[in-house]
C-alpha cells in the first residue's frame, strides 16, 4: 500500500480544502440555479414560483412576442457593431499609444478613466448629451446652425446607435490598455527584423504582430462579449428600451417580465433562451481551446 | 464634571426608556415628485406626532414599475419592510394569497372601514376571502386633461372644454411654437391616456366589456375603433414632446409650453407647488369634458407580516391612522388626490377636486384598469402603446389587432 503512488484526488490536499467552499457555492448558486430556472420555466408560476407544470406554452407566448423578436435583432445589431468597433478602436489607440509619445502615462489615464465609471452614470451623462433640448444638438444650434439636428437616442432607426457610442466610450479604454500589454509583450527584436526586411509597419501588425497577440484577443474577445450579452443598464439609463421598442435587449425584457409583469414563468424561458444562446457560442469555443491542447 | 455625568445618565436612561415603547417603522412607497414628497411629509408629520413611533422613510425614486420590484423582492426575499404602498388592485394579490401580508380585519371593523370608505370598490379590492389585507389611504383617477392658459392666449385662442375641441386647437398651437400635446415616453403615460379616452368618449359598458369581461369581440369592434383613431391623433399631437417622466410633460403644461396633457389628479399636486390656481391659471376637465366617469384607482398601504411584536403594533396604529379624517383631509390635500372617506370634509379643496368628489358621491366611480388586469397583461398593453406611439407608421387597424389579441389572453 505505502509503496504504491498516492492518489491524484489527494495530491494538493491542502489546497484541495479550501477551494471547496468555492466549489460548493459554484455548484449550488450557479448550477442549481441555473437548473431550477430552467425547471421553473416549463411552469406558470406569476409572482410566486408554482410547481405547475404547462409544457413549451411560455416558450410559445416567448417566440410569439413581437418585443422579443426585436430586443434578439437588437442584441445581435449592438453585439456585432460593438465587437468590431471595440476591437478596431481598441487596437488602433493602443497600437498610436505605443509610438513612444510623450506623457503617454497621461494619455492613458484619460482613455481609461471612463471605465471607472459605472453604465448607469455613463448611461445618465450620454443622455443628457444627446438630449436634443440641452445637448450637443441645442448647442451647435446656439451657435448659428438653426437646421443642425443631431438626436440619435430620440429617433427609432438610429437609438441603438446612439447607446453604442455610450458603451464604446465607456469600454474602449481598458480595451486599449489590454491591447497596450500585449503590444508591449511583443519582443522589440521582431520590430527590428520586420525593419530591416524592409516590411510596412501596417503589415508587420496585421500579419505578425496581431497572430502573436492571440491569447490577449482571446481574453478581450470574452470580456466585451459578456459586456454585450448582459447589457441592460446602459439601456435603462439612456433610452429605458425606447423609442418604441428600437433599444430593447433580451436582458432587459426578462427582468420587466420576472419583476414588472409578476410573470416568473415567461422571464424563466426567455432567460433560458439567453443561457441557451451563450452556451451555443461558448461550448464549441471551450472544446477547441481546452479540448485542443491534448493533442499538442 | 458631575453635572456633564448626570447628564449623560440621564440621557441614557431617556433612550433606553424610549427604545422600549417607541419602534421605527419602515415605509416604503414611490411618492418622490414635490407635490407627492409634501404630501408623504404629511403622513410621516402625523404618525410622529400622534404616536411615539418613528416614521423611517423608505422613499424609492422612479415610477411605480422601478420601485414595486424592489419592494416585492424585499418581501418575498425576508427582509420586509413594516408597510408600503402598492396601488389599489391586484400588484399584492400572490403576496397576499402567500399569507405574506397582516390581516388587518379586527382594525378594520374597529374602524368601520365597511361603513365609511366610499367608493365600497376599494375595500373590496384590499378583501381576499374575507379578510381584508390593506389600509385604502386615496383615490387618484385618471380622467383629466390639464390645460395650460397661458398656451392658448400666447396662441391667441379660448381654452378648449371638450376633447374635439383640444383636438381642434392643435394646429393653432403648433403654429405658435407650442407642443399641442405633453406626454411623457412612457408606455404606462401612454397606455394610461389610451385607456381614458376609452372610458371618457365611450359609453362605460365598452370599458367594462374590454376589462372587466376580457372580451375581445370588444375590443376589436368599431367603437374601439374610434379610440385607436384618437390615439393616432395624440401621437400626431405629442409627437415633439421629448420628455419622459409624466412630471417633465406635466411642468411643458405649467410653463406653457405645451397645450394639455392627460395625466391622473396627482398631476394637480404639481400645479398646486408652482403655485398656479385652478380655473385661472391651468383648467381641469374630468373626464376629458365628455362622459364625467371616474375610474377610481389609487394607493394603499399594504404590512408585511413580521415576527417583531412592537413592530406588529406599530403597523397596527398606523393602518388605523391612515384612515383618520384628519389625516385624510391633510394627506389628500397635499397629494391632489381625494379621501376614501366619503364623509370628510375637504372645505380647503380646490375647484379641480371639487370636481371630482362630486363625481364621487354622485357614485359614478368604475374600478381602475389596475384592480381589473393581471400586472401581465398590462405590461403587454404598455408595450403595444410604447411602440404605437413611438413609431408613426403603425397603423391603429394593426395596433387594434394587437390589442384585442392582448385581451384574448388577458387574465
Amino acid at each position: 500500500m505505502s509503496a504504491s503512488r498516492p492518489n491524484r484526488l489527494f495530491r494538493n490536499k491542502s489546497a484541495k480544502i479550501a477551494a471547496i467552499p468555492m466549489i460548493l457555492t459554484a455548484m449550488v448558486v450557479f448550477v442549481g440555479g441555473t437548473i431550477w430556472t430552467v425547471a421553473y420555466s416549463f411552469t406558470n408560476s406569476k409572482l410566486l414560483p408554482r410547481w405547475k407544470l404547462v409544457g413549451l406554452d411560455q416558450y410559445e407566448r416567448l417566440w410569439d412576442s413581437r418585443r422579443w423578436l426585436v430586443s434578439i435583432e437588437n442584441l445581435f445589431l449592438y453585439g456585432l457593431f460593438m465587437l468590431v468597433l471595440s476591437f478596431v478602436i481598441g487596437f488602433v489607440l493602443a497600437a498610436l499609444m505605443d509610438q513612444k509619445i510623450r506623457f503617454e502615462n497621461t494619455f492613458r489615464t484619460i482613455m481609461l478613466y471612463p471605465f471607472a465609471l459605472s453604465f448607469i452614470v455613463t448611461g445618465l451623462v450620454w443622455q443628457w448629451i444627446l438630449n436634443p433640448d440641452f445637448g450637443v444638438q441645442h448647442i451647435v444650434r446656439s451657435l448659428g446652425f438653426e437646421n443642425f439636428t443631431f438626436d440619435p437616442l430620440y429617433t427609432a432607426d438610429i437609438a441603438l446607435y446612439g447607446v453604442m457610442i455610450a458603451g464604446l466610450w465607456q469600454g474602449s479604454g481598458l480595451i486599449m490598455v489590454l491591447m497596450l500589454a500585449g503590444l508591449r509583450g511583443i519582443d522589440q527584436e521582431i520590430w527590428k527584423a520586420s525593419r530591416v526586411d524592409g516590411i510596412p509597419a501596417w503589415k508587420t501588425y496585421v500579419f505578425i504582430i496581431i497572430p502573436m497577440m492571440k491569447p490577449v484577443f482571446i481574453t478581450t474577445l470574452v470580456l466585451i462579449a459578456s459586456s454585450i450579452v448582459k447589457v441592460y443598464d446602459l439601456i435603462v439609463a439612456q433610452t429605458g428600451g425606447g423609442p418604441g421598442l428600437s433599444t430593447e435587449m433580451p436582458a432587459k425584457y426578462v427582468y420587466d417580465y420576472l419583476f414588472g409583469a409578476q410573470n416568473l414563468g415567461q422571464g424563466f424561458a426567455a432567460s433560458t433562451m439567453m443561457l441557451l444562446a451563450v452556451l451555443v457560442v461558448v461550448i464549441p469555443w471551450a472544446m477547441l481551446e481546452f479540448g485542443g491542447k491534448k493533442r499538442v | 464634571m458631575t453635572h456633564i455625568r448626570t447628564i449623560l445618565g440621564a440621557t441614557t436612561a431617556l433612550c433606553v426608556a424610549g427604545a422600549a415603547q417607541a419602534a421605527d417603522l419602515e415605509v416604503t412607497h414611490w411618492w418622490t415628485s414635490g407635490g407627492e414628497a409634501a404630501a408623504v411629509a404629511e403622513l410621516a408629520k402625523a404618525f410622529d406626532a400622534k404616536t411615539e413611533h418613528t416614521w423611517v422613510d423608505g422613499a424609492i425614486a422612479g415610477s411605480g414599475s422601478t420601485a414595486r420590484p424592489i419592494m416585492i423582492s424585499r418581501i418575498t426575499g425576508g427582509d420586509p419592510m413594516a408597510a408600503t404602498q402598492f396601488n389599489h388592485g391586484r400588484q399584492a394579490e400572490e403576496l397576499v394569497e402567500a399569507g405574506l401580508m397582516r390581516d388587518l380585519t379586527d382594525i378594520a371593523e374597529a374602524g368601520k372601514w365597511r361603513e365609511v370608505i366610499n367608493p365600497p370598490s376599494l375595500l373590496d379590492a384590499c378583501t381576499v376571502d374575507g379578510r381584508v389585507y390593506c389600509a385604502p389611504l386615496n383615490i387618484h383617477s385618471w380622467q383629466w386633461l390639464w390645460l395650460s392658459h397661458k398656451a392658448y392666449e400666447d396662441a391667441g385662442i379660448p381654452v378648449p372644454t371638450t376633447w374635439d375641441e383640444f383636438v381642434a386647437a392643435a394646429p393653432a398651437l403648433a403654429e405658435a411654437g407650442k407642443i399641442p400635446m405633453a406626454m411623457g415616453k412612457q408606455g404606462w403615460q401612454q397606455s394610461g391616456a389610451f385607456n381614458v379616452m376609452i372610458l371618457s368618449l365611450l359609453p362605460p359598458e365598452v370599458y367594462l366589456g374590454v376589462y372587466q369581461d376580457k372580451n375581445a369581440e370588444i375590443a376589436a369592434g368599431p367603437e374601439v375603433a374610434r379610440i385607436f383613431a384618437a390615439a393616432a391623433a395624440a401621437r400626431e399631437m405629442s409627437k415633439d414632446s421629448n420628455v419622459q417622466d409624466w412630471n417633465q410633460a406635466t411642468n411643458l403644461v405649467i410653463t406653457g409650453q405645451a397645450g394639455g396633457q392627460i395625466m391622473g389628479d396627482w398631476a394637480q399636486g404639481e400645479f398646486q407647488v408652482a403655485g398656479m390656481t385652478a380655473g385661472e391659471d391651468y383648467t381641469c376637465l374630468p373626464g376629458l369634458g365628455v362622459n364625467k366617469t371616474l375610474q377610481a384607482g389609487g394607493d394603499a398601504f399594504y404590512f408585511p407580516v413580521l415576527d417583531d411584536e412592537e413592530l406588529t403594533a406599530a403597523q397596527g396604529e398606523l393602518a388605523a391612522l391612515l384612515l383618520e379624517p384628519e389625516t385624510q383631509v391633510a394627506f389628500n390635500l397635499k397629494k391632489g388626490s381625494l379621501p376614501v372617506r366619503g364623509d370628510v370634509d375637504l372645505e380647503a379643496a380646490n375647484d379641480c377636486m371639487k370636481k371630482g368628489l362630486e363625481i364621487l358621491a354622485s357614485g359614478d366611480a368604475l374600478p381602475d384598469v389596475n384592480i381589473l388586469i393581471s400586472s401581465d397583461t398590462r405590461v403587454q398593453i404598455e408595450e403595444l402603446f410604447v411602440e404605437f406611439f413611438a413609431d408613426a407608421s403603425i397603423t391603429p387597424e394593426d395596433a387594434q389587432a394587437r390589442y384585442a389579441d392582448i385581451i384574448a389572453d388577458a387574465d
